[in-house]
């Protein structure tokens, strides 16, 4: 990745940006975040099958806004993150050099946020293919098998909220489940307390999410809770024709309405 | 299950549904008691935690109710809700909890009737479908775990 070592070296050298969010080599073959700050550190940067992590949870923190300018590198989910970011006002486009990286691990030339979105319509915005297997067998099942399916799921978290905290739209300084007046999540683990996270995560996601797959990636036990962000991704678009994070300019989908909003269900 | 008597709450706001409510009273229209009232200020309001809530501390269904589009005291308060709660539904559906618990209705302040209707129609669906216990077994799970652990 040459090119792409390259161009954090020259950004940092004229001072476009004062630190480059990358990846660089972690322990036993893998990748893991870096914050570049030093032109010589670029080296370290690399960009490879390991780079997973979506790196535009960063963006948002307090000490990183602090840094000023900031080179991010970016594939795609990471693209989509940054947009949705913007559209609620959480990131400063003058603030952010986006160094994209295209499926083969290319780097791209991406100058403004208008090529950015270009590029992105250009992808499926749907759920990621890897995804939609076990969407479609969950749906099949019926709503006891469901049931019984999640309890057995949700039994195994034990609320450390990693899947909060790897996902760049869940930025609130103070989440609900920190919050005791009222205390709506139980702090101990237990299953309908877990459940009745998982539920307020999704809920608060919907219509937000960029389908990136980072929560259950960062789950430590496994819960595939991608899955309920997932399925509501689909929903918002069956209902409201809406994918998060295509435009910087999109609202939010659960604080906005159309007067002609279909539903059959209300008597 | 015929010593089984449903317990519904009712989430309602305080400006159509609430109003309508007082009016099925002072028509003199009897329905049944099995609902439990609880006032808002709008549907716009009523959180979907408070729906767990519900369900968690021994409801075995759920009425939402407010007042019809375009009606809002707030303007748009029903329409946020409406969104909400199409993509609670289908969040509750994928997880396995039974949707066919919760009424969603509009009852404006004149519609004293319907209310009845909608109550009585849910409390006889719930009555049909028992009481919700695989969720309480859930809640339930949690207490046995309280006690091994002392």
């Amino acid at each position: 990745m040459n090119s792409l070592v390259n161009r954090a070296k020259m950004l940092l050298e004229e001072k476009s940006v004062n630190v480059v969010i990358g990846y660089e080599a972690g322990t036993g073959g893998t990748a893991r975040p870096a914050f570049i700050s030093e032109s010589a550190d670029a080296e370290k940067l690399i960009y490879n099958e390991h780079c997973v992590h979506n790196l535009a949870v960063y963006l948002s923190k307090q000490e990183v806004r602090k840094m000023g300018k900031i080179g991010i590198v970016a594939a795609l989910p990471v693209m989509r993150s940054i947009l949705m970011l913007i559209a609620e006002h959480q990131v400063d486009p003058e603030n952010i050099v986006i160094m994209g990286i295209s499926h083969d691990g290319s780097l791209l030339d991406i100058e403004n946020i208008q090529v950015m979105k270009d590029y992105i319509s250009k992808s499926d915005p749907g759920n990621p293919e890897r995804y939609k297997d076990k969407l479609a067998e969950l749906n099949k099942l019926s709503m006891e098998e469901r049931f019984e399916y999640w309890q057995k799921e949700l039994s195994k978290c034990i609320k450390c909220y990693a899947c909060r905290q790897a996902c760049p739209m869940c930025y609130c300084t103070r989440c609900a489940v920190e919050v005791n007046q009222p205390q709506w999540i139980s702090v101990k683990s237990d299953i309908s307390g877990n459940m009745e996270w998982h539920i307020l995560r999704a809920m608060h996601l919907a219509g937000r999410c960029i389908s990136c797959g980072e929560c259950g990636r960062a789950c430590p036990v496994g819960i595939d809770c991608h899955l309920l962000t997932m399925h509501l991704s689909d929903q918002v678009y069956k209902y409201f024709r809406v994918y998060a994070g295509l435009s910087e300019k999109m609202s939010s989908v659960l604080s906005t309405y159309e007067p002609n909003d279909k539903e059959n269900f209300i008597i | 299950m015929s010593d089984f008597e449903p317990k519904v709450v009712a989430f309602v706001c305080n400006w159509c549904t609430y109003a309508g409510a007082d009016l099925t009273g002072t028509s003199r229209i009897k329905y049944s008691s099995n609902v439990k009232i609880i006032r808002f200020p709008c549907t716009g309001r009523i959180d979907f935690m408070l729906l767990l809530k519900a369900f968690a501390n021994g409801a075995d269904g759920i009425i939402v109710s407010g007042c019809h589009p375009n009606d809002c005291h707030y303007t748009s308060g029903n329409f946020h809700a409406k969104r909400r709660w199409i993509i609670f539904r289908e969040l509750m559906d994928f997880m396995g909890i039974d949707m066919k618990r919760i009424t969603f209705s509009w009852v404006s302040a004149a519609e004293g009737a319907k209310w009845a209707e909608v109550v009585n129609n849910t409390v006889m669906r719930i009555r049909e479908l028992g009481p919700y216990k695989s969720y309480r077994d859930m809640v339930n799970a949690k207490v046995e775990e309280e006690v091994r652990n002392e």
